[in-house]
């Protein structure tokens, strides 16, 4: 019972799905379990704040490794929820003075505004910004001249690599405009547009027809997996 | 020496990159960019609009892609304001909107309004922020044909129907020109699917978005996507063209100079990011070049033995 | 030609002066034709039917037309009205839709004559435009309703899921020729200049269609532009199920071998050997996308290999119900292989919803608890190289799957098996090795056939159409595009 009941579910609700696309009286179910969804999903935020605790509570209490970084994680979480929860030091909208909380929660100065702004925003920054790093290291590595295909994808990188910066101009920006087509800028363009594309397009026809099949084997309890083993 | 080469530890990787970046902002190095067809086309795009038309700008990133993307951003709504276009903002990702209060102070409320001789622009008249909604291509499915349907308020809790500039505007397809800022799923790949492409002769969409996104994107040139800004490199471009034409001369007077260069700086951020990217370019085909030289040596040496 | 400018060539100026002087000198001539713009027929037996097979937005306008006529029609005016909504009667108030080039709207063949689609029809209106339309209706200052709808006293819907229907009514007013000037040379084309804007001075003549009868647009039960997409979509489901059964009745099945899938046994081993864990990632979108499905089928094998090994398998998440289904998950796992003492379900957790939030404790982890194996099975975004590159900084070995085309050069750059798309979605039929997956992989080959065929016809019809300009291929590559790819 307990999986012939998801079972069904999930293969109802797929072919329901399915069918209702083609039927312009029924084209908006698709977008409406995506709102239930979405809703369902939010009150499953409660879960992972639960365990979120419960996990980093129990570290602490352990003392185990890094445990002072679960004392860090518990901090900041408790912090912005209080914050963000109470609108501390939001000002009531101008439409509605009588209400406290009826100011937006995003007002320019406020705790949660703050906290937004001088450790959110630079975090986040940071950790995308390690990217640069990660790519030179992994290009230093990886990339190797070791036969035809790989001299082509290399010979490939560099004119991009080269096009996509003020480099690109240097380089080639005296060339006439009859061969403008060769400029490193244009060029780059060009492969992008044309080989790049056209190699995307065959894998994302391979993803495609992948989902499609995937899809199928879930709707049909073909594939069970997921809810456990196949058995 | 050739050992330590060939078992760099990555760190000495990390170091360069760190030196390829932060020198060339540091010494401040720019170099002047040449525009590409796709960032003429989102400027010309703009540029075919009157005053008064209605552009929609949707802001689907969040501060981590910020560094990338927020200098297009800034353009477009520069570039609306010196075309007195009606803009609309919303945003697909949940930290859109405060990159849409960024923008808003830095260009509008900072630069523009404090203009002389020019009529300062009035929220929910002459802009609007429509704020954040969950749902991505549900939303975009929805916008196009009822917006009132999921915008009851903009993102500060007033009523539509309490805002002039969202009087008669039923939905999106009413826009006259859509220009999107997106760092990734929930982006400019879902408004060309769920917007343009259903209605082609109703929405024009123009489109800047993260180098790793764009090659995603370029399939959709130019039919369904008129003109893309990928990442520093069209920001910079789209800068130079819209700098050409609408900053005014430098003046001769030092102060004012100051004053100028105070106040236009901030529209150079493309060019400035640009010198960055090319040194680290640079130090990865340099390291790249190392790496295969240390590869040959290594395979002549086990040859040869 | 390149515009240039006249005042830098006096000679050419003098000329162009010349040939202008030349050309106004013949206007009395010109002005005969120019003010007799032809007059159009009436179009006739007008008739507006709902458009077959659509949502309710569409109304097909047909009248008689013929060669002869186009030739004396410039454009058609269609205009549009609505005369009632739900029990309201309103007069109607004609607004132009759009002007259609006479050619344009003419069809041959069997059904000859004008032929025009009106599309995005109003399904309902919102009171203040009720109100607009009808006069009683602006001076309520009360909630009033109109068929099955109720508005309130501001205008806007009250209670909007009943629908009234629209009655429109159209008709259409066919233009006349102008005469046009044709003029050659640069300087003929500034007298053509001149003479266009004398032209547009003129007004044509004009002759006004009868008024339809009135008309609801109806919503039909299939969607006619998605037919080509249900043929597909019911060719490849049809296919895929086919080979589950004959793969059910024993015909025997092959695939190739996926390296990465191979490495999962192998991986989990390396960690049992070096007596760490093996940390499981599963992207970072919810349980409604599929490839975090496909990342749970991946799991399922490397928990119930690591509950076979005695491995200790961690799955931090970025959502919360993928943290629930990946418990459900594992603990199957452990049951099937025969050691559900062995579960810990405090090794699957919730972390945080933030990407980068997700990818500092993933990072930090990492370094501090080195796994021997790291698996990335799912949607990932901008962390996809953060991830596998602090991965390879640890020496885990390390195994990739996703469907993103953007991520997968930094994942086959910095791990040492990646999944690539089709590969990915692929793992659990090639894990279990059951003949009803297996079966479904081979139903997916049939899609890739389709897919190729239509590459190839598409290309060569196009190519053709391009190279002969032949109107047989054009039509072929306009149907192709509106009707099959529409």
């Amino acid at each position: 019972m307990k999986r012939t009941v998801p079972l069904f579910i999930t293969a109802a609700g797929g072919f329901i799905l399915v069918v209702a696309y083609f039927i312009p009286h029924t084209q908006d179910w698709g977008e409406i379990s995506l709102i239930w969804f979405d809703i369902i999903a939010s009150f499953a935020m409660i879960l992972g704040g639960g365990n979120l605790l419960k996990i980093h509570l129990s570290k602490v209490s352990d003392r185990g490794k890094g445990w002072a970084f679960s004392g860090v994680t518990l901090a900041a979480f408790i912090l912005m929820l209080i914050i963000g929860l109470s609108k501390m030091g939001v000002h009531p909208n101008d439409n509605y003075p009588g209400f406290a909380w009826s100011g937006n929660y995003r007002e320019t100065g406020a705790p949660f505004w703050w906290m937004y702004e001088h450790a959110l925003k630079p975090l986040t920054a940071t950790m995308f910004s390690m990217l640069a790093f990660y790519i030179a290291s992994a290009a230093f590595r990886a990339f190797r001249a070791k036969n035809f295909e790989a001299i082509l994808l290399l010979g490939t990188a560099f004119i991009i690599l080269l096009g996509r910066t003020a480099a690109g101009v240097v380089l080639t920006g005296w060339m006439p405009e009859r061969l403008s087509g060769l400029r490193l800028e244009n060029l780059t363009i060009f492969i992008m547009t044309t080989f790049n594309t056209a190699g995307n397009r065959a894998i994302m026809i391979g993803i495609a027809l992948g989902i499609a099949s995937m899809s199928l084997k879930v709707l049909l309890a073909v594939d069970r997996s997921y809810l456990g083993s196949g058995d | 020496m050739f050992e330590f080469f060939k078992n760099l530890d990555r760190r000495w990787v990390f170091l360069m990159m760190g030196f390829a970046v932060i020198v060339p902002i540091l010494v401040q190095v720019k170099f002047t960019e040449t525009p590409t067809n796709l960032a003429r086309a989102v400027f010309n795009e703009f540029e075919k609009l009157e005053p008064g038309d209605k552009v929609l700008l949707s802001f689907d990133y969040d501060p981590a892609s910020q560094g990338e993307l927020q200098p297009m951003a800034t353009l477009f709504v520069r570039h609306a304001c010196e075309k007195k276009l009606k803009l609309y903002f919303m945003a697909l990702w949940p930290l859109g909107p405060q990159m849409i209060d960024d923008t808003v102070r830095n260009v509008i409320l900072e630069e523009y309004n404090e203009r002389e001789g020019v009529t300062p622009l009035v929220y929910g008249e002459d802009y609007v922020n429509l704020g954040f909604k969950s749902g991505a291509e549900g939303v975009i499915k929805v916008v196009v044909t009822n917006m009132r349907q999921l915008y009851t308020t903009d993102s500060r809790g007033t009523a539509i129907d309490d805002i002039p500039m969202m009087d008669g505007v039923k939905n999106i397809r009413q826009m006259d020109l859509m220009a999107n800022v997106s760092a990734g799923g929930g982006g400019t790949k879902e408004w060309v699917q769920y917007a343009v492409t259903p209605y082609p002769d109703d929405i024009t969409l123009v489109a800047g978005c993260t180098g790793v996104q764009a090659p995603l994107l370029y399939p959709y040139i130019p039919q369904q996507l008129p003109g893309l800004l990928g990442a520093i490199k069209g920001a910079a471009e789209y800068e130079a063209l819209v700098n050409e034409k609408y900053n005014p001369p430098v003046p001769d007077d030092p102060k004012e100079a100051a004053k100028w260069q105070t106040r236009y700086e901030r529209y150079t951020e493309g060019v400035r990011r640009m010198s960055p990217q090319l040194f680290g370019h640079l130090l990865i085909i340099l390291l790249i070049v190392a790496a295969n030289v240390i590869y040959f040596v290594e395979k002549k040496r086990e040859g040869s033995s | 030609m390149r515009p240039m400018s006249l005042l830098k060539h006096p000679f050419l100026l003098a000329l162009t002066m010349g040939l202008l002087i030349t050309g106004c000198s013949h206007a009395p001539e010109e002005e005969v034709a120019l003010t007799e713009p032809t007059q159009p027929p009436t179009p006739a037996n007008l008739k507006a039917t709902d458009h077959p097979l659509d949502k309710g937005e569409k109304i097909d306008l047909t009248w008689d037309l013929t060669e002869a006529d186009v030739e004396l029609i410039d454009v058609f005016e269609i205009h549009k009205a609505i005369t009632q909504v739900g029990d309201v009667m309103i007069e109607p108030s004609f607004e132009l839709l759009e002007a259609v080039p006479a050619k344009d709207a003419f069809r041959t063949g069997g059904k000859r004559g004008g032929k025009f689609i009106v599309d995005a029809l109003n399904r309902h209106l919102t009171a203040r435009e009720l109100k607009k339309l009808d006069e009683t209706l602006a001076g309520s200052d009360t909630p009033f309703q109109v068929g099955k709808m109720v508005y309130d006293s501001d205008g806007e819907i009250w209670d909007d899921h009943p629908t009234s229907p629209i009655s429109y009514v159209f008709k259409i007013i066919a233009v006349g020729r102008v005469p046009q000037p044709d003029g050659e040379g640069e300087a003929d084309e500034n007298a053509a200049d001149l003479l266009l804007a004398a032209t547009q001075r003129i007004e044509p003549l004009r002759a006004e269609s009868a008024v339809t009868d009135p008309i609801t647009p109806g919503i039909q039960l299939f969607d006619g532009r998605l037919g080509s997409l249900c043929v597909i979509v019911l060719i490849i489901s049809l296919s895929v199920i086919y080979f589950i059964i004959a793969a059910r009745s024993g015909k025997p099945l092959k695939i190739r071998k996926i390296a990465g899938l191979e490495a999962v046994d192998e991986a989990v081993g390396r960690a049992t050997e070096m007596g760490r864990s093996c940390l499981f990632i599963p992207g970072i979108l919810d349980m409604n996308d599929i490839q975090t499905i496909a990342a749970m089928t991946v799991l399922a094998r490397v928990s119930k290999t690591a509950a076979e090994y005695d491995a200790k398998v961690e799955v931090p998440n970025c959502r919360s119900l993928v943290m629930t289904t990946a418990r459900e998950t594992v603990q199957a796992a452990f049951l099937a292989a025969g050691r559900p003492d062995a579960y810990n379900e405090n090794l699957i957790y919730y972390v945080t919803d933030d990407q980068f939030g997700y990818v500092a404790y993933l990072q930090g982890m990492m370094v501090r608890d080195k796994p021997a194996a790291c698996f990335y099975m799912g949607a990932f975004f901008a962390e996809s190289l953060i991830l596998a590159e602090t991965g390879n900084s640890i020496g885990a070995i390390q195994v990739a799957g996703t469907a993103m085309p953007a991520q997968l050069p930094f994942f086959v750059a910095a791990c040492d098996y990646t999944l690539i798309g089709e590969e990915f979605f692929a793992a659990s039929a090639y894990l279990s090795g059951e003949p009803d997956q297996l079966g479904s992989l081979k139903g997916q080959d049939v899609g890739k056939v389709i897919v190729a065929i239509g590459l190839l016809v598409g290309a060569a019809v196009a190519t053709v159409a391009t190279i002969t300009a032949s109107p047989a291929a054009w039509d072929a590559l306009n149907f192709i595009l509106d009707k099959i790819l529409a």
